[in-house]
């Protein structure tokens, strides 16, 4: 099988960029589209040329490292798969790709297809979390949570954290992501005593981060590689306004990305 | 080398009790003083470091991963177990204890093994309270199912993705400690060397990985939650960074490594389709609950599945082992997929396959109810195959999946090197020659939420570890190691790249390491890999430089750590003259083809020291001894 490839190449994050045209052929239609890369770079590195940064690490769609928009489309045509999952017998022989990194002024560029998705992290940081020091639970059966809920709770836990929904977003949101959290804890009872305050610091990290706000234009659900709903967005606004309305002055204050060493690109 | 398991002693029940007692206590006003490094972030790395920053100490944790949410704990699908009982069917700590001692064919310590059992009930709650969404009944109460290698439900779950889900948990404790001040996250950092000084361990040195700065990490204590080596192989269901580097380089530091032959082969997992395949995914074990293990009587039955009539099919474990059917544990599963593709009745292209058939469950239970229990599993198969699990049985065939060795530890999960301490796949402690399904996940989880914060705690209030810098000279030895091995790597002229040398090793050790060994086949492996590392040092390939984000070099160097262990890995399977769990060794079988262990020779956890790179490795022996269970030859008949 042959597939003509444009690729975006970028030396580090200072660097303009380009596309780049890659030519391939012997490809077997029941590879990945990052076993096509480890081809591609196998060959480049080969002939002396540097091989395309991409990330990836479990290869099964489940780690969320792997993502890239292929011909504008984040992790590819295929619905609810990643781009490890995306197998070349989808496309037609001797057809035309475009892969490009995710594009989000949150997300910067560090390498061809490699951003930095820390922003997430500092989200997550802010509040997606139930408080629960270790050794301080009860007995996991004390508290009955009816089945629905807990569908529901990992409905929106299934969040693989890859970054697809920003890339597809005109606006560049984090909301799906964002809400996805709000959902999933919010579902749960013991998710209830910090929901107000986690939806205020989260929205509000994500705004600090430089991700856009959300219009309800459903680009993010449609390319979700684990289908996380729109109405997650919903819960979302739900959460936040009451708490705005409730408890404005519990808010946790915003992790700083300066504070922050775990960035290496804003860590110096 | 002495090797001091500090197994407490007295009746198993209260040895944890007993040895928390005992154990020296930090002031909650100095815990702060105290630096504690963490290199991992999956279940026992994260667990481990949420909770240390919860006590107050200050902790460094780093992954070399963008985010310590992409730890391979993620991936890990079918469930944890604990002894919860609340099935009513006769589950008890003791009974885990039993079922976990017996399923590692008699080769992991009795106390570490006890306490795994005891602290798995605390588990399920502390994750439970951290809004870890498990599978529930309609009344609102946990669901359990069933594993390998035990007859009682003590499997907890979330749909196939148990691993992402408690990862997520402990992930997000451990972002509440980042928020918190305690726990500074370090992501895309690599360690590439261990710093001792007086002897004990004091800090790492790690390469920046997006600007390839060598950084140097002092510490109080070293902690290793970096997970198994299965990528020794090549093609395992480890994701494609997980490495052995952090473990081995250590190892060169002075750690002894505790039984590298004991490598687990996973039954079932979706079969190789070509020579430009990356990884092996995995089909989560729990599909054995409901899944039909079979291949056709005859050789060379071409018949597409369903037109194979049922009395023209063998279902061989229903048939072998009657007790356990298809829920016999993963070695026993594993081999007898061999033994019958050996037979030649191997199903697909390649004849290296058997049938998981799932038409009788959906007979049984309707399709929804497959759905719910294992759409996800489901899903993937179908995506990576382009066949419907729903339709046709799936093909499954054993691969690498898990890694019981590790860095030796004691009963406190510390190395041979005071304040150098391993958790999780990474050390060797509590699963013997063979893991149960859904203990990994357990043992990560008990390992860094309940051993680690009381065991590290002793060791400071105990060793009071002297002051030290960055400075010292011992970090600028080690600074200069892991620099003289980048430029090595990178000043070759060789024409050949990282993943063929990868794949040439993978194949050696598959063939005459895997499955199944024996002495003449590991010999050759031990000839080969020396001589094929000798060829990777001169022609080797890696472009770019050390001063950038360098995919290639950083593979370049794992990769090269993997050729040492491959040997090691050898080495001892080749000592170990029996078979038991995951090491079958040809020579010693039963007459009706079960592994046959030598308790009277080797009843021991094998230790092994570096002596330096042009001496072979010296083997210690800590003897195993076995108050509780005792030893019989493992039946799942």
């Amino acid at each position: 099988m042959r597939l003509v490839l444009h690729i975006w190449r970028q030396k580090g994050p200072k660097d303009k960029g380009r596309m780049q045209r890659y030519d391939l052929d012997g490809l077997n239609p029941n590879m990945s589209a990052l076993e096509m890369l480890d081809v591609l770079n196998e060959q480049l590195t080969e002939k002396g040329e540097e091989p395309v940064a991409f990330e990836s690490d479990c290869r099964e769609g489940i780690c969320g490292m792997c993502g890239f928009m292929v011909s504008g489309v984040a992790h590819g045509p295929m619905k609810g798969t990643t781009a490890c999952q995306l197998m070349l017998r989808n496309f037609q022989d001797g057809e035309e790709l475009w892969l490009e990194p995710w594009r989000a002024k949150a997300f910067p560029v560090i390498r061809d297809l490699v951003v930095d998705r820390s922003a997430f992290d500092r989200i997550i940081a802010a509040g997606g979390y139930i408080t629960a020091p270790t050794g301080s639970a009860q007995d996991a059966n004390n508290l009955p949570i009816p089945k629905e809920d807990a569908d529901r709770a990992m409905d929106a836990a299934a969040c693989i954290g890859c970054g697809a929904c920003v890339a597809a977003c005109p606006n560049a949101s984090a909301m799906l992501f964002t809400s996805a959290k709000i959902t999933h804890l919010g579902m749960l009872p013991q998710g209830q005593p910090e929901r107000n305050s986690r939806a205020l610091a989260m929205v509000a990290q994500h705004n600090i981060e430089g991700f856009g706000g959300c219009t309800n234009i459903g680009e993010c659900e449609a390319v979700c590689p684990k289908e996380i709903r729109l109405e997650s967005i919903a819960h979302l606004n739900r959460d936040f306004i009451v708490a705005s309305v409730k408890n404005r002055a519990n808010v946790k204050p915003a992790v700083k990305i300066s504070k922050y060493k775990r960035d290496p690109l804003h860590s110096n | 080398m002495k090797l001091d398991s500090r197994c407490p002693t007295g009746p198993i029940e209260s040895r944890w009790d007993r040895a928390r007692f005992e154990m020296k206590l930090v002031n909650p006003a100095n815990k702060r003083k105290y630096t504690i490094i963490m290199v991992g972030s999956g279940l026992a790395g994260g667990a481990g470091a949420a909770s240390l920053g919860e006590l107050g100490y200050n902790v460094k944790c780093f992954c070399f991963q963008d985010s310590p949410r992409r730890a391979h704990s993620i991936a890990a699908q079918g469930g944890i177990n604990a002894a919860k009982n609340y099935q009513n069917d006769g589950d008890s700590i003791y009974r885990l204890f039993y079922d976990t001692v017996k399923g590692g064919d008699f080769r992991a310590r009795e106390s570490n093994v006890y306490r795994l059992a005891q602290n798995s009930v605390s588990i399920i709650d502390q994750c439970v309270a951290q809004g870890v969404p498990f599978a529930r009944e309609y009344g609102g109460l946990l669901s359990n199912r069933s594993f390998g290698g035990a007859q009682v439900s003590r499997t907890f779950y979330a749909r196939g993705q148990t691993g992402q889900q408690l990862l997520l948990g402990c992930y997000q404790q451990l972002e509440a400690q980042v928020h918190a001040g305690s726990v500074t996250m370090y992501p895309r950092q690599e360690m590439l060397d261990l710093v001792v000084i007086n002897g004990k361990a004091r800090g790492i040195i790690t390469r920046n990985l997006v600007t390839g700065a060598l950084e140097r990490h002092l510490a109080d204590a070293v902690i290793l939650s970096t997970g198994g080596y299965g990528n020794v192989f090549y093609l395992s269901t480890n994701a494609k960074g997980s490495n052995a580097t952090a473990i081995w380089r250590a190892y060169k530091r002075g750690a002894a490594f505790g039984n590298p032959c004991f490598t687990q082969i996973h039954p079932t997992c979706i079969p190789v389709s070509g020579d430009y395949q990356s990884k092996l995914t995995l089909m989560s074990e729990s599909l054995r609950n409901d899944g039909r293990i079979w291949v056709p009587k005859k050789k060379g039955d071409t018949r597409a599945p369903n037109q194979i009539p049922e009395d023209d099919r063998d279902y061989y474990l229903e048939r072998k082992y009657p007790s356990f059917g298809n829920l016999v544990p993963r070695d026993v599963a594993s081999r007898n997929a061999k033994c019958v593709c050996d037979e030649g009745r191997g199903v697909g292209e390649s004849g290296l396959g058997v049938y998981l058939d799932f038409s009788d469950a959906i007979r049984r239970l309707g399709a929804d109810v497959v759905k719910d229990r294992y759409g996800n599993l489901f899903d993937m198969y179908h995506h990576l195959t382009a066949e419907n699990p729903y339709e046709v049985p799936m093909r499954i065939f054993p691969a690498i999946h898990y890694t019981m060795g590790g860095l030796w530890v004691d009963y406190y999960l510390m190395s041979t090197i005071p304040g150098l301490f391993v958790a999780g796949e990474a050390n060797f402690s509590d699963h013997g020659a063979n893991r149960l399904g859904a203990s990994a996940l357990m043992q990560g989880l008990s390992d860094g939420y309940f051993v680690l914060p009381y065991t590290v705690g002793d060791y400071l209030a105990t060793a009071k570890p002297e002051q030290a810098t960055t400075g010292d000279a011992a970090f600028a030895e080690a600074e200069q190691n892991v620099d003289d091995i980048t430029q090595r790597l990178l000043s070759g002229s060789g024409k050949r790249t990282v993943d063929s040398f990868h794949k040439e090793l993978g194949k050696v050790m598959w063939e005459k390491c895997g499955m199944a060994r024996n002495a003449t086949g590991l010999k050759e492996a031990i000839e080969e890999i020396r001589s094929l590392r000798e060829e990777y040092w001169k022609d080797v390939k890696v472009l770019g430089s050390g001063d950038e984000f360098n995919q290639g070099l950083e593979r370049a160097g794992r990769v090269a750590d993997f050729f040492e262990l491959a040997e090691l890995i050898c080495i001892d399977a080749l000592e170990r003259n029996e078979s038991c769990g995951g090491h079958f060794r040809d020579e010693y079988q039963t007459p009706d083809g079960e592994a046959q262990r030598n308790d009277a020779d080797y009843s021991y956890a094998a230790a092994w020291e570096y002596q330096g790179s042009d001496k072979p490795a010296v083997m210690h022996k800590e003897p195993l001894e076995f108050e509780y269970v005792h030893p019989t030859q493992r039946s799942y008949k």
